[in-house]
C-alpha cells in the first residue's frame, strides 16, 4: 500500500477533478460573466494534467507502469497516450467553443467545466483494469456528454439530441452492466487479470454471454455498426464544438477501453471475440460508406465518416496482435487530427448574419470565396478517404499491414476495397467546393483560433506528416506493448 | 551519394514541388512563368540525367536512400527504362505548360500547380525504389487529375472526374494489401531486391492479380479501359496529353518493374488472358474508333489499342516483344500526346470537337496539316517514324509466342491505319464545309513551338532508335534472363535459318578413304 505513488499515478485525474470543483465554485458564483475566465482556467488545468501525462509517457522511469488502488487502476504507456489523445481534442473543443455559442449570448461556465468532467470520466476508461472503474469511468463521460448534447436548451434539435443519447446511452449502458455482472457471476472477479487468468480454461455460456453484451456496449460507445443509429442524429443536433467533442475524445477513450478490454481481459479467448469485432469492423466500413452517400448535411456526413474510420481503426483489434494495436493507436492519432480539423472547418463556415450553415449544397464554389478553408477541407477529406500522399493513408496503412502480417487477408482485402466506397462521399465534397458555381454564402472567418487550429492540424494531415512517423511509431508501439504485459 | 555528387532525382522532385505551392500565392501570369521555367529546368536536368547515365554500367543508378519514415525509407534510384519514361514525362512536361497557356484562363496559379504537382508525381514512380514510396506516388497521381478534369474538363467534366478516380482507386487499393504480404514474406520493401526475390508459387497467383487488377485498370486494358474516354474527352487539351502521355505509361511501367520480374511463374500462366484481352481491344477498339464522331474520343479509343500492343509485347516474354513493348510505350507517349495537341489547338479555334465540323484544313492550315499528317502516320506505325519500331518489335515478339495473338493484333493495325488516315481525310481533305472554318488561322509560333520538338523526335525514334533503345538494353536483358526459366514454348517455333551446307558431312568422309 503505497499511496503517495498510488496519487502520482492517477496525478492527471486528481488535478482535473479538484480544478474541476473550485472551478464549479467559480462559476457558481461567478455567473454567466466568469465564463471566460473558467474557459481559460480549465485549459490551464487541461494542459497541467497534458504535461503529466507526456511526462509518464516519455520518462523512462515508468516505461513498465503500475497499478494502483488495489488493481482498480492502471497507469501506463498506453494510458498516457491516450489520455493525450483526449485531453488535447478536449482543449481543442472548448477553445473553439466561445465564438460559436457567442451567437445569441449562449455561452455558460458550466460548458468547461461539463468537457473538464467527461475528460475525467475518459481518463478513468482508458485507465481501467477493472470492470467498476470501467464503468464508474464510462458513466461519468456519458452522463456529462448527455447534458453537453442539449447545451442549447432553446434549440429543439439540441434538445432532441440530447434526449436521444441519454435514452440510447442509457439503454446501453445497461447491457454493458449486465454483461458485467455476467462476467462477474461466471469468472467471480471484477479485475481485468483475473478474467483472464479464469478465462485459462475455457468460457462458459453465460461467460460468452458477458463477453458478447460488454462489446454490444461498448460498440455502442465507439459508434460502430449495428450499434450507430444514435450517431449522426446526435452530431446533427448537438451543437458543434460539442459534436467536435463527441467525434473526437470519448471514441479514443471507448476505443482504448475496448482495446483493455478485450486484450487484457479477453485476451486469452480471441477467438471468441475475434469474428464479432470482424463483424463489426467490416459493418461499420460499409454501412458508414453507404449510408453518407446521401446525406445533405455536413455534420450527419462526418457522422457516418466517424463511423466509417471506427470499421477501420477495428481491424487492427481483430488481429489481435500487438502490431495491430499499435497500428490502432497510430490510427486514432490521425483520426482525432483530421476529424478536429473537419469539425473546426464546419465551425467555421457561417453565413453573413453569423448563423451555422451546415448544408453540403451551401459548400458551392467555396474554393474561390475562401480558398485557404476549401483547401484545408479537401485536405481533411481527401486524407480522411485515405489517399494517398495525405496523412490519412498512413493510419490505413499500418492498419492493414497488421491485419496482412496477421493472417487476415481476406478481412483486409474487403475491407480496403470497401474503402472506395467512402471515397466517393468524400469526394462528393470536394465537387461542391471546386466544381460547382460559388454560391457565395460563406462569411469570413472571424476566429483567428478557429484558424490556427485548421492550419495545424491540415499540416499534420497533410504529406509532411510522414516525418512524423518515426517519432510516432516508437511511441504507438510502446503503448501497444504496455496493452499487452499480462500476455 | 551517386555519380553526379548531388541528389539530382531529389532534385527534379524539388522544383516542380517548390514551383507547385509557388503558383497558388501568384497571380495568373506569374504562375504560368513559373510553371514554365520550373518545368524547363526539370527538362535540363533530365537532359543532364541522361548524360550521365552510364549505358551498360550498373543496374540501378543515381541511388538515393534516405530513412526518413518509418516503415519505408525515400529511396530513389533509376534503370534505363524509368530513365527512358522520366525523360518522357519532363519532355512533355513544358509543352502541356504551352498548351494551356492561352487556353486556361480561370484559376491559372491552381492549375498550374496542379500540373506540377502531377510532374513530381509522375517522376516519383518511375524514381521510387521502395515499394510504398512507389504506391504513395502512384495512387497520389488521383488527386491532381481528378482536379484537373473536374475544374477545367468540359461540360460532363463532372461525371468523368468521378469516373476517373473511382475505377483507378478500386484498381489499385488490392495491390496495396498484396504489397504488404510481399514485403512481410521477403523482409525488405527494396524494389531491386523484391525483383529478384522468388515468391512461392502458389502465393504469385494471387499477388499477380492483385497487381493486374491496379495495371490494368492504369493501363488500361479492355474491359476496364471505358474510363479513359471519359476522362479524355472532358480533360483539357494539357490534361489529355499528360493523362495519354505518361500516366498512361504507368501501368506498363507496373508490369515491367512488379508483374513480369516478381511473378514470373504467374506471368506465364495468365499469359492467356493477357493475350487474350489485348487481341480483344486491338479489334473491339479500333472498330470502335471508326466510328467515332469526337476527335478526343477517336485518339482515346487508339490509346487502349496502341496500349494492346504493349501489353502482348510484355508478355512475349522475349527480348523483342520487351523492347518492342517500352518502345510503343515511349512512341505513344510522343504521338498520342501530339495528336491530343493538334485537335487542341482546332478546338481552341472552333470550340469543337465534332469530326464533321471541319474539313478541308489542308487548305488554310497547311503547316498544320502537315504535322498533323506525320503524327497520324506515326499512329498508324508507318516505317520512319517511332510507331513502326514499337509495333513491329512487339508483334515479331508475340509471333513467338502465339502466331494468333500476332495475326489478331496485326489486324488492329491495318484497322489503325483505316480509322487515322479516315479522320485525317475528314478533317484536313476535302472542301472547306463553313465561312468560320475558313476563317482559322494556320499555327502560331506558340504552337508550332509545341508541336515541333515532338515531331523532331518522333522522326529519330524512327530512323534512329538505337539512341533511345541502347539505356534499356541491359535492363531488358536482366528481365528476359530472369524470364528464361518459365519462357512458355509458344507455338510458333520460330528458328534461325540455316546456311545451306555445300558438302555434306558423311561425303567428305568418304572422300578420305
Amino acid at each position: 500500500m503505497n499511496y503517495a505513488l498510488w496519487f502520482q499515478l492517477a496525478s492527471p485525474e486528481i488535478v482535473l477533478s479538484i480544478s474541476s470543483l473550485v472551478l464549479l465554485l467559480i462559476a457558481a458564483w461567478g455567473g454567466v460573466q466568469s465564463s471566460r475566465l473558467v474557459s481559460i482556467l480549465t485549459v490551464t488545468a487541461l494542459f497541467g494534467a497534458l504535461a503529466l501525462s507526456f511526462n509518464f509517457l516519455l520518462n523512462p522511469s515508468f516505461a513498465e507502469g503500475a497499478d494502483a488502488f488495489y488493481g482498480q487502476y492502471r497507469m501506463d504507456r498506453f494510458a498516457s497516450l491516450s489520455k493525450i489523445l483526449v485531453f488535447l481534442s478536449a482543449i481543442g473543443c472548448i477553445i473553439v467553443a466561445p465564438k460559436f455559442f457567442a451567437r445569441g449570448n449562449l455561452m455558460r461556465p458550466e460548458y468547461p467545466i461539463l468537457v473538464l468532467f467527461a475528460t475525467i470520466g475518459m481518463g478513468l476508461m482508458v485507465s481501467a483494469v477493472d470492470l467498476l472503474t470501467l464503468y464508474v469511468g464510462l458513466e461519468m463521460q456519458s452522463l456529462a456528454a448527455y447534458v453537453l448534447a442539449s447545451f442549447l436548451r432553446s434549440d429543439d434539435r439540441s434538445a432532441e439530441a440530447g434526449l436521444k443519447y441519454f435514452v440510447l446511452g442509457a439503454l446501453a449502458s445497461g447491457i454493458l452492466l449486465f454483461g458485467l455482472s455476467l462476467l462477474y457471476g461466471f469468472t467471480g472477479t471484477t479485475s481485468f487479470i483475473g478474467i483472464q487468468t479464469a478465462f485459462g480454461d475455457g468460457v462458459s455460456t453465460g461467460a460468452l454471454f458477458g463477453i458478447v453484451f460488454v462489446l454490444s456496449g461498448l460498440a455502442f460507445k465507439i459508434s460502430a455498426v449495428p450499434f450507430h443509429m444514435w450517431t449522426p442524429d446526435v452530431y446533427e443536433g448537438a451543437p458543434t464544438p460539442v459534436t467536435t467533442f463527441f467525434a473526437t475524445a470519448p471514441k479514443v477513450a471507448a476505443m482504448a477501453l475496448t482495446m483493455r478490454v478485450a486484450i487484457e481481459a479477453f485476451g486469452g479467448q480471441q477467438a471468441v471475440w475475434q469474428q464479432i469485432v470482424i463483424f463489426v469492423a467490416l459493418a461499420s466500413i460499409i454501412l458508414g460508406g453507404v449510408a453518407a452517400i446521401g446525406q445533405q448535411n455536413i455534420k450527419r456526413l462526418l457522422a457516418y465518416s466517424s463511423i466509417n474510420n471506427i470499421g477501420f481503426i477495428l481491424i487492427g483489434l481483430a488481429t489481435g496482435t500487438e502490431a495491430g494495436a499499435s497500428a490502432m493507436m497510430t490510427y486514432l492519432i490521425i483520426y482525432v487530427a483530421m476529424t478536429l480539423g473537419s469539425f473546426i472547418c464546419v465551425l467555421d463556415l457561417n453565413d453573413r448574419e453569423g448563423r451555422p450553415v451546415e448544408e453540403i449544397s451551401k459548400l458551392a464554389g467555396l474554393s474561390k470565396t475562401r480558398p485557404g478553408l476549401a483547401a484545408a477541407l479537401a485536405v481533411f477529406m481527401f486524407s480522411l478517404a485515405g489517399i494517398p500522399p495525405l496523412f490519412g493513408f498512413w493510419g490505413k496503412f499500418v492498419v492493414f499491414d497488421a491485419a496482412v502480417a496477421a493472417g487476415l487477408i481476406p478481412l483486409a482485402a474487403i475491407g480496403i476495397a470497401a474503402s472506395v466506397i467512402g471515397a466517393f462521399y468524400y469526394l462528393k465534397v470536394v465537387k461542391v467546393m471546386y466544381f460547382d458555381e460559388p454560391a457565395d454564402v460563406i462569411a469570413p472567418s472571424d476566429s483567428a483560433a478557429r484558424m490556427a487550429l485548421v492550419t495545424l492540424t491540415a499540416l499534420f494531415v497533410s504529406p509532411l506528416g510522414y516525418f512524423a512517423t518515426l517519432a510516432l511509431s516508437p511511441v504507438t508501439a510502446g503503448a501497444a506493448k504496455a496493452l499487452f504485459w499480462a500476455a | 551519394m551517386n555519380e553526379l555528387g548531388f541528389p539530382i532525382l531529389s532534385l527534379m522532385l524539388a522544383v516542380p514541388m517548390a514551383a507547385s505551392i509557388a503558383c497558388l500565392f501568384v497571380g495568373a501570369n506569374a504562375a504560368r512563368w513559373i510553371a514554365l521555367l520550373a518545368t524547363l529546368i526539370d527538362f535540363a536536368l533530365g537532359i543532364v540525367l541522361w548524360m550521365h547515365f552510364d549505358i551498360g554500367g550498373v543496374q540501378w543508378q543515381f541511388v538515393e536512400k534516405a530513412a526518413l519514415f518509418d516503415r519505408f525509407s525515400w529511396a530513389l534510384g533509376i534503370d534505363g527504362i524509368a530513365l527512358m519514361l522520366i525523360m518522357l514525362s519532363v519532355f512533355l512536361m513544358p509543352i502541356c505548360i504551352g498548351a494551356s497557356w492561352e487556353a486556361i484562363q480561370t484559376r491559372v496559379g491552381e492549375y498550374m500547380a496542379a500540373f506540377l504537382l502531377m510532374e513530381v508525381l509522375m517522376i516519383g514512380v518511375f524514381a521510387a525504389q521502395d515499394i510504398f514510396l512507389f504506391y504513395i506516388f502512384f495512387e497520389a497521381g488521383l488527386i491532381p487529375m481528378y482536379l484537373i478534369i473536374g475544374i477545367w474538363g468540359g461540360a460532363n467534366r463532372i461525371y468523368a472526374s468521378y469516373k476517373f478516380f473511382l475505377f483507378t482507386l478500386l484498381g489499385s487499393v488490392l495491390m496495396l494489401i498484396a504489397m504488404f504480404w510481399m514485403v512481410n514474406e521477403a523482409g525488405t520493401s527494396d524494389i531491386p531486391t523484391l525483383m529478384a526475390y522468388d515468391f512461392p508459387v502458389e502465393a504469385q497467383a494471387w499477388l499477380w492479380l492483385a497487381f493486374f487488377a491496379s495495371f490494368a485498370v492504369k493501363m488500361p486494358m479492355w474491359p476496364v479501359h471505358t474510363w479513359l474516354p471519359d476522362a479524355h474527352v472532358q480533360a483539357p487539351t494539357a490534361g489529355s496529353v499528360i493523362l495519354a502521355g505518361v500516366l498512361l505509361k504507368m501501368g506498363g511501367y507496373g508490369f515491367i518493374r512488379f508483374s513480369l520480374p516478381m511473378f514470373p511463374e504467374a506471368s506465364v500462366d495468365y499469359m492467356w488472358l493477357v493475350l487474350a484481352l489485348s487481341m480483344v481491344a486491338v479489334v473491339y477498339t479500333s472498330l470502335i474508333a471508326l466510328v467515332q464522331s469526337d476527335m478526343k474520343k477517336l485518339i482515346a479509343y487508339s490509346s487502349v489499342a496502341h496500349m494492346a500492343i504493349v501489353t502482348v509485347g510484355l508478355f512475349a516474354f522475349n527480348r523483342q516483344g520487351l523492347e518492342g513493348a517500352l518502345v510503343v510505350m515511349l512512341s505513344h507517349g510522343l504521338v498520342s500526346g501530339a495528336l491530343f495537341l493538334c485537335v487542341g489547338v482546332i478546338y481552341d479555334r472552333l470550340h469543337t470537337r465534332e469530326i464533321d465540323r471541319y474539313g478541308g484544313l489542308s487548305i488554310n492550315m497547311p503547316r498544320y496539316a502537315l504535322l498533323f499528317l506525320l503524327f497520324t502516320m506515326a499512329s498508324i506505325g508507318l516505317p520512319g517514324t517511332s510507331g513502326f519500331v514499337g509495333e513491329f518489335l512487339s508483334l515479331v515478339g508475340v509471333y513467338e509466342v502465339s502466331s494468333w495473338a500476332a495475326i489478331v493484333c496485326t489486324t488492329g493495325i491495318i484497322l489503325g491505319a483505316a480509322y487515322m488516315l479516315y479522320l485525317y481525310r475528314r478533317v484536313a481533305y476535302g472542301v472547306i464545309k463553313s465561312d468560320d472554318v475558313a476563317a482559322m488561322p494556320d499555327l502560331n509560333k506558340r504552337e508550332i513551338a509545341l508541336l515541333l520538338p515532338i515531331a523532331l523526335v518522333v522522326l529519330w525514334m524512327g530512323v534512329y532508335p538505337e539512341s533511345f533503345m541502347a539505356p534499356m538494353r541491359k535492363d531488358v536483358g536482366a528481365l528476359e534472363a530472369r524470364l528464361a526459366s518459365v519462357k512458355p514454348a509458344g507455338d510458333a517455333q520460330v528458328k534461325m535459318g540455316k546456311a545451306p551446307v555445300l558438302m555434306p558431312a558423311a561425303h567428305a568422309e568418304e572422300g578420305h578413304h
